[in-house]
């Protein structure tokens, strides 16, 4: 299929359906707008349906519902939006049903700011909501990464009957560039047994519900869900090493700053320094194996657009090995490839 | 020998867990009742609320889904835009509808979505032990109103189905009661009509049910009927506020 010149969150929308998703529900916040819009102008044309939502509570209740009938569905917001979903990403995973929700993500906290902003690293792997559940989330760093990873997503969803996260930051939203839609990797999908669609007089009712009042019973499914996170961990996490090979500094980056980092990267090694980068796509299950792949390195410089988020993860991964730098830019400042070069000789500096 | 009464195959054999007295159960068969009486048993998906009736779901003998507070008008939505031909309903109290579902249940009605609420009133939440809802009624005692609800401080109680009769989109509203044989009757014929007006695509369909709750209330089921009539009755006025015109 020949490539076409799109804008982020159209590009996203156009994923969805590409992926089988005819709904949509969502609520206007910047910088996502143009997928709910998008949505709302080609939804109706293959007769599906689209509802703006009179608040993300109520979008992502509707996509609860929605996604017990077993039909692919979609619900889209930006940072604050999404913290109100929480409540219904905490249902969905306890009730085990599959969605797929997208975070443009923009500066916090509060009502923050609508400039680029990578600050919902802990919402969106630690989880906002009640209770003991996970979901994938893939941070893509290119808008072809953003449509492969979205159509996949709901694959991925369906698989393991939970939601799953697509976050970039407004930058992914808001800019250009050519993609193409490409069929996924095929995979073994179970058949949606336990959707609500009527019994038709002809089995017993499914019933879709994340309560159970006996303590025991509810013990069980935490295991069984944890079960199934472990099997996400081991099938699902995926990174990319860029030049980890013998990089004596390795950075750790995702999203659009992984792309500023690599421009780094090429000036750091113009000027003989050793440099890499190991880039986490799915920030849950983080890539804790990528830490071991590091031969050369002497020292890990994460940068984010936060004041520190995925260092934690960072920490955990490394297990003490290497000393551990960070430099961040926040509030929508994004970070230039000379200042993290700069940061980056302070810590070899350091090192040597 | 003639069969006098039946349990509707609506429900299931789940024997219910609701105290001595409380009207849900009645409301409970009324609404199983009329899906089988309209043939739609099996084409119905139903949504439970968050409250006493949480465990609605284990009752309806149909594919049921289980809300967070007050969302059951947004999941409704959710499955009937994606389900047009099912039959859809919300089985909701009036902490879950008429406090921390009040913007859900006023724009789907406001959408004009094609599914059907059951609103049961009992003018108090229950499940969570007798605190004060937005239809307690004033001087009524509530553990979070130990000296009855003062409308200095706490406001009137709000009248949800004079409230939703305003919006074009709610095309059937109706107030009914089942503290008498006579109201169960007109009960069931209300509910039945807001499912026919679903069938039938025209719009948004609620029947409000006044109910009692002795537990709560502190006094015996009997008096608690007697209570409803004398109490709930006179600020809470049966009748139907909206239907649609025949032939339309």
């Amino acid at each position: 299929m020949a490539k076409v010149l799109m804008k982020g969150n159209e590009a996203i929308g156009a994923a969805a359906i590409k992926a089988g998703c005819k709904y949509f529900f969502g609520y206007p916040i910047t910088p996502q707008n143009e997928l709910p819009e998008f949505m709302s102008r080609e939804l109706p044309k293959i007769g599906g349906a689209f509802v703006q939502a009179e608040s993300e509570v109520a979008a992502i209740n509707m996509i609860y519902g929605g996604a017990g009938t077993g039909a692919r569905v979609m619900t889209s917001s930006s940072s604050p939006g999404i913290a109100l979903k929480q409540e219904g990403i905490s249902y969905i995973a306890g009730a085990e049903l599959p969605c797929v929700i997208v975070n443009i993500s923009r500066g916090g906290p509060g009502l923050g700011g609508i400039q680029p902003s990578q600050a919902d690293y802990f919402m969106s792997t630690r989880g906002g909501g009640n209770g003991d559940y996970r979901h994938l989330c893939y941070a893509p760093a290119t808008l072809q990464e953003a449509v492969d990873l979205t159509i996949e997503a709901f694959d991925v969803a369906d698989q393991y009957r939970t939601p799953v996260i697509v976050i970039g930051d407004g930058m992914i939203g808001q800019m250009m560039e050519p993609v193409e839609f490409n069929e996924p990797t095929k995979r073994n999908l179970p058949e949606k047994t336990w959707a609500t669609t009527g019994t038709e007089g002809k089995r017993k009712p499914n019933i879709i519900n994340s309560l159970a009042l006996d303590p025991a019973e509810l013990e069980k499914h935490n295991i069984k869900l944890d079960n199934k996170y472990k099997e996400i961990e081991a099938n699902e996490t995926r990174y990319e090493m860029y030049k980890t090979e013998d990089a004596e500094i390795v950075f750790v980056a995702y999203g659009t700053t992984s792309r500023i980092v690599k421009n780094t990267i090429e000036a750091l090694r113009a000027e003989g320094i050793k440099a890499g980068l190991i880039r986490p796509i799915t920030l849950w299950p983080f890539p804790n194996k990528a830490f071991t792949e590091i031969p050369a390195a002497k020292a890990l410089l994460t940068v984010e657009m936060s004041m520190g988020q995925m260092i934690d993860d960072v920490k955990i991964a490394n297990e003490g090995r290497l000393p551990i730098h960070f430099y961040g830019r926040s509030g929508g400042m994004i970070p230039s490839p000379e200042e993290i070069g700069n940061k980056a000789k302070e810590v070899l500096g350091g090192v040597k | 020998m003639a069969e006098i009464f039946n349990k509707t195959e609506g429900l299931t054999d789940k024997q219910f867990h609701y105290c001595p007295g409380c009207t849900h159960g009645i409301i409970h068969r009324l609404v199983g009742e009329v899906l089988v009486e309209l043939g739609v048993l099996g084409k119905t998906v139903g949504v439970a609320p968050v409250g006493c009736s949480v465990l609605a779901y284990d009752y309806f003998n149909c594919d049921m889904h289980e809300a967070a507070h007050g969302r059951a008008p947004a999941v409704a939505t959710g499955i009937k835009r994606i389900l047009p031909e099912n039959v859809v309903f919300t089985y909701q109290g009036d902490g879950d509808l008429a406090s921390i579902g009040t913007a859900e249940i006023i724009h789907a009605a406001h959408r004009g979505e094609k599914f059907t609420t059951i609103f049961v009133n009992n003018a108090i939440y229950g499940m969570t032990g007798g605190q004060m809802a937005p239809t307690t009624l004033i001087g009524q005692k509530a553990t979070t109103a130990p000296y009855g609800r003062q409308q200095a401080t706490a406001g009137m109680p709000l009248r949800m189905s004079e409230m939703l009769a305003t919006i074009d989109g709610a095309v059937f509203v109706e107030r009914v009661s089942v503290h008498n044989v006579a109201a169960i009757r007109k009960a069931k014929k209300a509910i039945k009509k807001a499912f026919e007006v679903q069938i039938e695509g025209k719009g948004f369909g609620i029947v409000e049910v006044l109910s009692t709750c002795p537990t709560n209330w502190g006094i015996s089921p009997v008096d608690s009927l007697k209570w409803l009539e004398e109490n709930m009755i006179p600020y809470y006025p049966l009748g139907n506020f909206r239907t649609p015109e025949e032939g339309k």
